[in-house]
């Protein structure tokens, strides 16, 4: 099966600056793909390019083997692929009902939008007006117009921000439902959790370049060099105790919880210390590495993309 | 969720309208919607020509001038002019502007209709609401105040198609410079009132000195105004404004194409 999307060497620069420089990536049918890094990164540059918002300065993008660079490529392009802009831009005055009857009448199969309108949670405000709607429902309403054209591919820019948690979950199960109705996802988001949870496979884009390309698992497991241990001991007990094992190589202590960090062995090592002197270890917990930590090894910033500001384009 | 968003059914192609008609019908249903603005473009030229109506040395002929002609009736092609400027100027520009500066024609260049459709829309609407505007006011005239149509009904009709191609076109064009919706409407009001005025809303252009006179009839509106002027009487609008007004049918719409940005 080909790829759904194929970035080969993109490059792209606008006046002075160069907002992508090489980025390479491939998405296969049916993957939830994700796009991660901080503000300025490249990424939003990247996903317009395969949208054909942009021209691309240099490389190959292919999109369901169309080229979004061509003019008659991008036209058939368009009725295949589904497109989520960070900003939803639709009047003010135009009602959910309409909004979702107007963009089905784009598309040579649409989806049946009234479906669509109840399956995103939003028949009750089909004659609210767009600008009265709320982040969450603003957000529901501009990914049901992404999909009403029923996609092959569809192209979530900053799917979440702006939401609440109980409507980001909710959001996340709905992807997970898109996926399963076939639709290759390519997401760009800067919620780490968001990756971890929903992608397949992410590409970290740092100063227009990919800097990793795996799963999130993957990612995770090769920027873990160390295993960190946290508990409350129930007696006191000294420091050297712990200190003296090889597997340790640091102890801190924070009121009643002591942190060690160590080698990979450094739990089993530490937790069998301890119950052969008999010092019980309440409120144990083992810190795995995340993608988040993992993020910050590759890009060594994680204070911008943590304000949650969307790109500026 | 996730099971039922598999479930979501296609719907038959068969019987869908073409996108430019539902893009046209909800352009028209925004406008209504905004209400300030079908009451203000639409009414006001109709509100004036009932006030102008009610000046009782409006309704006797004038005698220096064409002894067929009252003050009132030699107003209608200014109201008439005023009709299509108030459109033209006041709802064109930040309508298309806030459609960029809002994304829309963006979001919509990502779909198979592309954002020049709801350009296209729009100016349909537009024009659709600037012929009922002036057909209100022909006919009020006629029916209320015994204004006769133009005698010369083909000069007449070249007049306004040519005036609203340009007027329309002015109207794009503002549009196309203007990066923001309040800029855009900033500019059709700074350029409504000259316009107006070399129209002959304050003063008829054959009141004018020569020398405004002249500029009148090289204004886009005051070339209309005197073209159908000229049709009422019942000759045919003299070459110069006729010329004068394709120039600008021209020009304008042509240079809006070209400066248009999509985002």
């Amino acid at each position: 099966m080909p790829p759904a999307i194929e970035v080969v060497n993109l490059r792209k620069r606008y006046a002075g600056t160069v907002a992508v420089r090489d980025v390479s990536f491939s998405v296969e049918q049916g993957e939830i793909f994700g796009i991660v890094g901080p503000n300025g990164a490249g990424k939003t540059t990247t996903v317009e390019c395969i949208e054909g918002l942009r021209h691309a300065d240099g490389g190959t993008i292919t999109v369901l083997g169309l080229s979004p660079g061509r003019e008659h490529d991008r036209n058939q392009l368009r009725q295949r692929l589904g497109v989520q802009l960070q900003d939803s831009g639709l009047p003010e005055r135009l009602r959910v009902g309409e909004a979702l009857r107007l963009y089905s009448s784009f598309y040579d199969n649409p989806a049946d939008w009234r479906e669509l309108m109840s399956v995103l949670g939003l028949t009750d405000s089909e004659s609210k007006r767009f600008g009265k709607l709320s982040g969450g429902q603003r957000q529901r309403l501009s990914i049901a117009l992404s999909l009403v054209g029923r996609p092959d591919v569809v192209v979530l820019d900053e799917l979440t921000t702006g939401l609440d948690p109980q409507a980001r979950r909710d959001t996340w199960a709905l992807i997970e439902g898109v996926r399963a109705r076939g639709t290759t996802v390519l997401l760009v988001t800067h919620f780490m959790e968001e990756a971890e949870r929903l992608c397949d496979r992410v590409a970290v884009i740092d100063a227009g370049r990919v800097v990793a390309l795996d799963t999130p698992a993957a990612l995770a497991a090769a920027a873990d060099t160390e295993q960190r241990i946290r508990f409350r001991p129930a007696t006191a007990f000294d420091d050297s105790l712990l200190t003296s094992l090889p597997d340790v190589t640091r102890l801190e202590r924070h009121g009643e919880m002591v942190t060690v960090t160590g080698t990979d062995n450094v739990v089993n090592a530490v937790t069998s210390v301890l119950a052969s002197h008999g010092i019980v270890a309440e409120q144990l917990r083992v810190d795995q590495a995340s993608l988040e930590d993992a993020f910050v090894a590759l890009v060594g910033r994680l204070s911008n993309i943590q304000e949650g500001t969307p790109d500026v384009r | 969720m996730s099971a039922e968003i598999t479930a979501v059914t296609a719907r038959p192609a068969a019987g869908r309208k073409s996108p430019l008609r539902t893009l046209t019908q909800t352009e028209f249903v925004l406008f209504v919607r905004e209400r300030t603005g079908p009451a203000w473009a639409v009414g006001f030229p109709v509100l004036l020509l009932i006030i102008f109506g009610a000046i009782p040395g409006f309704r006797k002929p004038v005698i220096a001038a064409d002894p067929q002609l009252s003050v009132l009736d030699s107003y209608v092609p200014i109201l008439l002019a005023f009709a299509l400027a108030m459109i033209s100027l006041n709802v064109v520009p930040p309508v298309l502007a806030g459609y960029r500066e809002k994304g829309v024609l963006r979001r919509l260049a990502t779909t198979p209709v592309g954002p020049f459709r709801v350009v296209a829309a729009q100016l349909l609407v537009d024009a659709a609401l600037a012929a009922v505007s002036m057909i209100i006011v022909l006919l009020v005239a006629r029916l209320g105040y015994s204004v006769p149509f133009p005698r010369q009904a083909g000069g007449f009709v070249l007049a306004i198609v040519l005036g609203g191609v340009a007027l329309l076109g002015l109207g794009l064009l503002l549009a196309s410079v203007a990066t923001t919706s309040r800029a855009a409407n900033a500019a059709g009001a700074i350029l409504f009132f000259p316009m107006m005025f070399f129209a002959g809303l304050w003063l008829p252009i054959a009141a004018m000195p020569k020398v405004l006179q002249h500029i009148s009839h090289i204004t886009p509106l005051g070339a209309a105004v005197q073209a159908m002027t000229d049709a009422w009487q019942g000759t045919f609008p003299h070459p110069l404004q006729i010329v004068a007004l394709a120039c600008y049918a021209v020009a304008l719409p042509v240079a809006a194409a070209k400066l248009f940005r999509w985002e």
